[in-house]
């Protein structure tokens, strides 16, 4: 059997922020990062508070600008430089390559949860919606009800079956189990392990350390820069 | 995927008086996308709406449409009856204040129906049926086909324009604050209409909204206007995520977070 194929590359990064309503304020965040994941792959990001954990996911999805580097992602079978890529091929990598489940779902109003999910199925299918959103223990009676008004932890599982139902090759998690209790973070580990063993790619940040023991195959270490002199 | 846009401009300038309305604009829209144009009153956003759907002539640059058969179009240098020929069937416009586009004094399946008979539609069965199944779209109850829109409250209003704009299938629709002065709870239940419909049917849609939140939820593209100038253009999220220009991360700032 061949080597798994690399999915994503991420080569000297780097990533500050201008903050021009302080006086143009320069704050680096990420300095020269390299990063390779293979499929069937899942690296932790590791580190403290603030060293630019989520930057660099947020970097690796599109959604921060980096400033210089590269990031390679596997696409219909070329490397897609997500770093140049003009904002359509961004729109489609992430449509079919590039899935990404933040920390807080984004709930638009009265969109039921059960479309929230099927909307991001390949197929918009309902039925693989409501099973995934069954095993993730929302019951069916609130399949047909807008998530505005559940617990953090229902909404954290709508926006995990979201992230999973696309089937993308790549998958970035921010904290994916962080309201989650025991039993339901069992449930999202066995789906990272199904998602590993049909070959997708992950990048996550797990602050529980038996979640990154369980799921992570190495860690990236991300260290704070010291402030610009 | 294409790579021909639906819709160019490019260096779009327009000056009322000593005041710049458009600096070199440039633009583009791909079928199917949805372009938000954002920025605060006077900024030029609806100026830039009227040059690119030929409602108001720029001092320089051009606008181009390729239509179905892949054809460009000087937008601004088609004969008017051309021009009101495109705005008829391929182009919609919703305005911000739904009376600008609809006919008050007939009738809301009239409203819709006359779009259809301006694009050459002539059976009167077909157009009552069409004009009730697009109220149904829109959330409005079919017995109310035969009511005058002034017994219909703002929101109704609204949708009933979206019916009367999008019953033709329209390939590029023109929106101006469609979401403006409308109660929260109209606005989200327009914003969830508007943003389904143009998804199913595929239309390509210049936005132009001052509220940062229609443009997160409907728009793929983003471009920041400030005193005429394009200050920032790029994905939605990115643009307001990790917003690079002064101006931006100001508006971006002082947004109130609900």
């Amino acid at each position: 059997m061949s080597a798994p194929p690399q999915m994503l590359r991420v080569e000297g990064l780097d990533k500050q922020f201008t903050l021009h309503l302080r006086g143009g304020l320069h704050l680096p965040v990420l300095h020269a990062v390299e990063l390779a994941v293979h499929a069937g792959e899942c690296v932790a990001l590791a580190g403290p508070s603030g060293a630019g954990k989520s930057t660099l996911l947020r970097s690796l999805y599109g959604n921060y600008r980096a400033d210089a580097g590269r990031i390679l992602v596997r696409h219909d079978g070329e490397m897609v430089d997500i770093a140049r890529a003009p904002p359509r091929t961004v729109v489609q990598v992430r449509a079919k390559t590039l899935g990404y489940v933040s920390q807080f779902l984004r709930v638009v109003p009265r969109v039921p949860a059960l479309d929230i999910v099927a909307e991001a199925a390949p197929d918009r299918s309902r039925e693989a919606a409501a099973a995934l959103l069954h095993r993730l223990n929302i019951p069916a009676r609130l399949h047909a009800l807008p998530p505005a008004t559940f617990s953090g932890g229902e909404q954290q599982r709508v926006n995990l079956a979201r992230g999973f139902i696309g089937g993308h090759p790549i998958l970035l998690l921010d904290e994916p189990t962080a309201s989650l209790d025991a039993a339901n973070r069992d449930i999202v580990i066995a789906m990272i392990a199904d998602a590993k063993a049909r070959g997708v790619a992950i990048v996550g940040i797990f602050h529980d350390a038996e979640v990154r023991g369980r799921v992570a195959d190495r860690l990236l270490h991300i260290a704070p820069l010291q402030d610009a002199a | 995927m294409t790579d021909e846009t639906l819709l160019s401009a490019r260096d779009l300038s327009l000056h009322f008086g000593k005041i710049p309305a458009l600096v070199g604009v440039d633009a583009d829209l791909w079928p199917g996308e949805v372009l938000a144009v954002v920025g605060e009153s006077g900024s030029g956003k609806t100026t830039l709406l009227n040059v690119l759907s030929g409602r108001m002539r720029a001092d320089a640059g051009a606008v181009w449409y390729r239509d179905p058969a892949r054809r460009l179009h000087d937008v601004h240098a088609m004969p008017a009856p051309a021009l009101r020929a495109l705005h008829r069937s391929d182009w919609g416009f919703v305005h911000q204040n739904p009376r600008d586009n609809l006919r008050m004094a007939v009738s809301a399946g009239g409203n819709v129906g006359e779009r259809l008979m301006a694009a050459g539609n002539r059976h009167y069965g077909n157009i009552r049926a069409e004009a009730i199944d697009w109220l149904t779209q829109v959330e409005i109850d079919a017995d109310r086909v035969d009511d005058m829109p002034r017994t219909f409250s703002g929101g109704m209003l609204q949708r009933l324009q979206i019916a009367r704009t999008l019953v033709t299938h329209p390939r590029l629709v023109f929106m101006d604050e469609p979401t403006g002065g409308l109660d929260v709870s109209v606005q989200a239940r327009l914003l969830d209409l508007i943003r389904s419909l143009v998804a199913r049917l595929n239309i390509a849609v210049v936005l132009v909204t001052h509220d940062l939140a229609v443009a997160r939820l409907l728009a793929h593209r983003i471009m920041v206007m400030q005193r005429g100038v394009v200050v920032e253009t790029g994905l939605t999220d990115q643009v307001l995520d990790d917003p690079q220009h002064a101006y931006t991360q100001l508006l971006v700032s002082s947004v109130l977070q609900a």
